[in-house]
C-alpha cells in the first residue's frame, strides 16, 4: 500500500453547508477529518457566489450553537418570528383563508434564523480553523476515490492521496463521488425554476416570513437582517426564463405584483440567481466505507425551506452513528455501523421530500376546486390549534428521532 | 502478526466437538450480512457493556477514543476477532486466544488488512495459565457453554487475573425460554447458527456462575441480563437473566 498524504478517521468530499458542520461535529468526537473541496473558499465567502438565503431551523441552530458556529454570526442572523401561509394570484393578493405560525404559541423562541448563505460558510469557515482535529483542502478536486476493506482513498487532481476509514459524500446534487459509486438515484423535474433575489422595502418585517401560493408555483418573502427580505419565486420554467430577461425596471414590476405593498415601497437589489427545481432520491445511502449525506442523498423542492435542515439533520445523525460506533472500538466505515446512519435518514428524508413534492403539486396550480379545497385545508388548520403547533414543530425541526446534536446536547 | 502456535500438549478443557463446528464457519465471521449477522447486532450493547464496566473500575473516561490503553487484556475464545478488534481500538493490548485454528487464522488475517497489531494465539486458557500470562481485564464471552470442565477453566482464568483485575463473562441460563430462543429459535427457526452450535444442558445458570467464579477466588460484582426483540431486531440491556447473561468479576487485590 503506498503512503497517504494524508491519513485520518474521515475524509469528507465537498465542504459546503453539510461537509464542513459533519467536520466539526466529528472532531468534536474526537475523531481526526480531512475535508477537500474545489472551490476556493475565499471565494464561497463572495457575494456573487451564492445568493440564497437558508432558513436554519430551531433545532439546527442548537447544534451550529454546539459546534461553535453561532458566536462567528453574531449580527447576521434574522429571527423568524411568524410565518403566514396563503394562496394568492398576481395582482390579487391573498386569499383571506391562511395559516398563521406565531412562535410565542410554542415558547419563546424563534421558530429558526434566516441566514444569507454565503455569512454562514465565513461562519463555518472561522469554526473550521479553530479546530485543530480538521484538516481542509482547497482548492482542489477528487479525481477517484477507491475502496478496499480498511480504507477509502481519495485521489485528488495534483496527486495528493488522501486516506481514512471512512469517505463521506457531501459533494451535492451531482455528486461525482455517489455516481462513481454506482448509487442510481429517483427523482422527477419538476418544470419549475427557482428565481432569488433581494428586496428592499421601507418598513420592518418584524421578522415575518410569507409564503403565498401562486399558480405557478411558491413565492416566499424571507426578512433578511435590517429592512430587506429575500424572494424565492418559483416560476414554470419558461415564465422564470422571461422574468429573468426583463430589465430592472420591468422585473421590478413583475415582483411587485406578486409582493404587494404591505411593507410599503419596495425594489429588487443586487443580483437575480436562478435554480432549476428537481426532486432527487438516492436509492442507497451507503456502501462499504462510503455514506452519502445531505444534497448528494436528497435533493427536494424548496417549498417548506427544509433543505439544508433535512442535510444539518443528516450531519447530526451521521456523526453519532460514527462517534458512538468509534467509542465501542467498532470499525466506523463498516456495513454494520453505515447501516443504523441509513436506517436513521432514510425512510425521514423520503417522507419529507415527499410531503414537499405533495404540496407543490397541490399548491402550483389554478383549478377552481383544488383552489377552494387547498384554502379551506389552510382555514381548517389555522382553526386547529394541536394542528398549528404541531406544524409549527416541524417547521422547527423538534420532532422525531432527534441526534444529540440537535437537542443542543455534544455529540 | 499471523500467529503460528500450535494447540498445546497436555490436558485440554475444550470439547473437541464443538472446536471443528465453529471453525467450519469461521470464514464468515466478518460478514456482518452473513451467518454472524446476531452476532454483529448483539455486539454494540455488549461492546458497550464491556466499555462502561472496564472504565468505572479502573476509572478510565467513558467518551475518549483510546480509554483502555495501558491495560493487557484476554479475549478467549476470540473467535474471527469480533471483540478483540474493537478491544485494540480502544487501547488495549490484546491477546486473542481461541482453540480452533481457522479461527485463528480467520482472525489474524483480518487484523491484518485493519493495521491492528493483536496477538493472537492458537491455544486455551489452560496452556495460557499455564505460561504464566498475566492480564488486566479477560473476557469471556459466549465461551463457556461450550467447555467440557467448567470449574478448571474459571480456575485457569482466575489465575491469570492480576490482583484488582477484572473478568466479564457472558453465558446462556439453562432455562427453557434459553433452549427455546437459543436452541430452537436461533439455530432451528431462524437458521442464524448452523443447528447443533449450542449444546443445552452445558449451558450455566446464574447461580452456577455465581459459585464457579467464587470457588475460583473472585468476587462476583454484578449479573445483568440481556435482552432481545425479534421485532425491532434490538438488543438491550435488561434485569432479565432468563436467556443471555453477564457476569462481572474481580480478583481481589493483595
Amino acid at each position: 500500500m503506498t503512503k497517504a498524504d494524508y491519513e485520518s478517521d474521515v475524509l469528507i468530499v465537498g465542504g459546503g453547508l453539510a461537509g464542513l458542520p459533519l467536520a466539526l461535529a466529528l472532531a468534536q468526537g474526537g475523531l481526526t477529518v480531512t475535508v477537500i473541496d474545489a472551490q476556493d473558499p475565499a471565494k464561497t465567502h463572495d457575494a456573487g457566489f451564492d445568493g440564497r438565503v437558508s432558513a436554519i431551523a430551531f433545532a439546527s441552530c442548537r447544534m451550529f450553537e454546539r459546534l461553535g458556529v453561532t458566536k462567528h454570526l453574531a449580527g447576521q442572523m434574522q429571527p423568524i418570528n411568524d410565518i403566514i401561509v396563503s394562496d394568492g394570484r398576481v395582482r390579487e393578493g391573498a386569499s383571506p383563508l391562511f395559516l398563521h405560525f406565531d412562535h410565542t404559541e410554542i415558547g419563546n423562541e424563534p421558530l429558526g434564523h434566516l441566514i444569507e448563505n454565503r455569512h454562514t460558510r465565513i461562519a463555518l469557515g472561522k469554526a473550521i480553523a479553530e479546530q485543530p482535529l480538521v484538516t481542509l483542502i482547497a482548492p482542489n478536486a477528487v479525481k477517484s476515490v477507491a475502496y478496499d476493506a480498511a480504507h477509502a482513498t481519495a485521489t485528488l487532481a495534483d496527486g495528493t492521496m488522501v486516506r481514512a476509514k471512512l469517505c463521506f459524500a457531501a459533494d451535492g446534487r451531482p455528486s461525482p463521488t455517489r455516481e462513481a459509486a454506482g448509487i442510481r438515484t429517483i427523482g422527477w423535474d419538476y418544470g419549475q425554476t427557482g428565481i432569488v433575489t433581494t428586496v428592499e422595502h421601507e418598513r420592518p418585517h418584524e421578522g415575518v416570513a410569507q409564503e403565498y401560493f401562486l399558480p405557478n408555483g411558491p413565492f416566499a418573502i424571507l426578512p433578511m437582517v435590517g429592512n430587506r427580505a429575500s424572494l424565492v419565486w418559483t416560476e414554470k420554467t419558461a415564465a422564470a426564463k422571461a422574468i429573468l430577461a426583463l430589465n430592472d425596471e420591468d422585473f421590478a414590476d413583475e415582483m411587485r405584483a406578486r409582493f404587494g405593498d404591505y411593507l410599503g415601497e419596495c425594489r429588487p437589489v443586487g443580483p437575480r440567481w436562478s435554480y432549476p427545481l428537481n426532486l432527487q432520491l438516492a436509492r442507497e445511502y451507503i456502501r462499504p466505507r462510503l455514506a452519502l449525506i445531505a444534497d448528494a442523498a436528497h435533493g427536494v423542492h424548496p417549498i417548506a425551506g427544509q433543505g439544508l435542515n433535512l442535510g444539518l439533520r443528516d450531519v447530526a445523525a451521521a456523526a453519532e452513528v460514527v462517534v458512538d460506533a468509534a467509542r465501542l472500538g467498532l470499525d466506523i466505515g463498516s456495513l454494520t455501523v453505515l447501516e443504523r446512519y441509513q436506517r436513521w435518514r432514510r425512510f425521514d428524508n423520503v417522507a419529507l421530500s415527499l410531503m414537499m413534492d405533495g404540496l407543490n403539486r397541490l399548491f402550483s396550480n389554478d383549478l377552481g376546486p383544488v383552489r377552494l379545497a387547498r384554502d379551506l385545508g389552510l382555514g381548517l388548520v389555522n382553526q386547529i390549534g394541536p394542528m398549528r403547533r404541531l406544524f409549527m414543530r416541524h417547521a422547527g425541526g423538534v420532532v422525531g428521532d432527534l441526534p444529540r446534536l440537535l437537542k443542543g446536547e455534544a455529540v | 502478526m499471523t500467529s503460528t502456535a500450535k494447540a498445546p500438549a497436555g490436558p485440554s478443557t475444550v470439547d473437541p466437538d464443538d472446536i471443528a463446528r465453529f471453525s467450519a464457519i469461521a470464514a464468515e465471521w466478518w460478514d456482518p450480512a452473513g451467518k454472524f449477522r446476531p452476532l454483529h447486532r448483539f455486539n454494540p450493547i455488549r461492546l458497550g457493556f464491556i466499555r462502561e464496566r472496564v472504565c468505572m473500575h479502573f476509572g478510565r473516561e467513558t467518551k475518549a477514543l483510546h480509554p483502555f490503553a495501558g491495560l493487557r487484556l484476554l479475549d478467549i475464545g476470540c473467535g474471527g476477532g469480533l471483540l478483540s478488534e474493537p478491544m485494540r481500538r480502544l487501547g488495549a493490548t490484546v491477546l486473542g486466544a481461541d482453540a480452533g485454528e481457522k479461527n485463528i487464522a480467520t482472525a489474524s488475517v483480518h487484523a491484518g488488512e485493519q493495521g491492528l497489531d493483536i496477538d493472537y494465539r492458537c491455544t486455551t486458557a489452560e496452556a495460557l495459565a499455564e505460561a504464566g500470562e498475566r492480564f488486566d481485564v479477560i473476557l469471556n464471552m459466549e465461551v463457556i457453554e461450550h467447555v467440557a470442565d467448567r470449574d478448571a477453566f474459571l480456575k485457569a482464568c482466575a489465575a491469570m487475573l492480576k490482583p484488582g483485575g477484572l473478568m466479564i463473562v457472558a453465558t446462556l441460563n439453562r432455562t427453557m425460554k434459553a433452549f427455546g430462543l437459543a436452541v430452537l429459535g436461533a439455530e432451528y427457526v431462524l437458521g442464524w447458527l448452523p443447528r447443533g452450535t449450542h449444546e443445552w444442558s452445558k449451558f450455566v445458570t446464574p447461580d452456577e456462575m455465581r459459585q464457579g467464579l467464587v470457588a475460583a477466588g473472585l468476587e462476583v460484582r454484578e449479573v445483568s441480563g440481556v435482552s432481545y426483540n425479534p421485532i425491532s431486531d434490538i438488543w438491550k440491556l435488561s434485569g432479565d437473566t432468563g436467556v443471555n447473561y453477564m457476569a462481572v468479576a474481580v480478583k481481589p487485590a493483595g
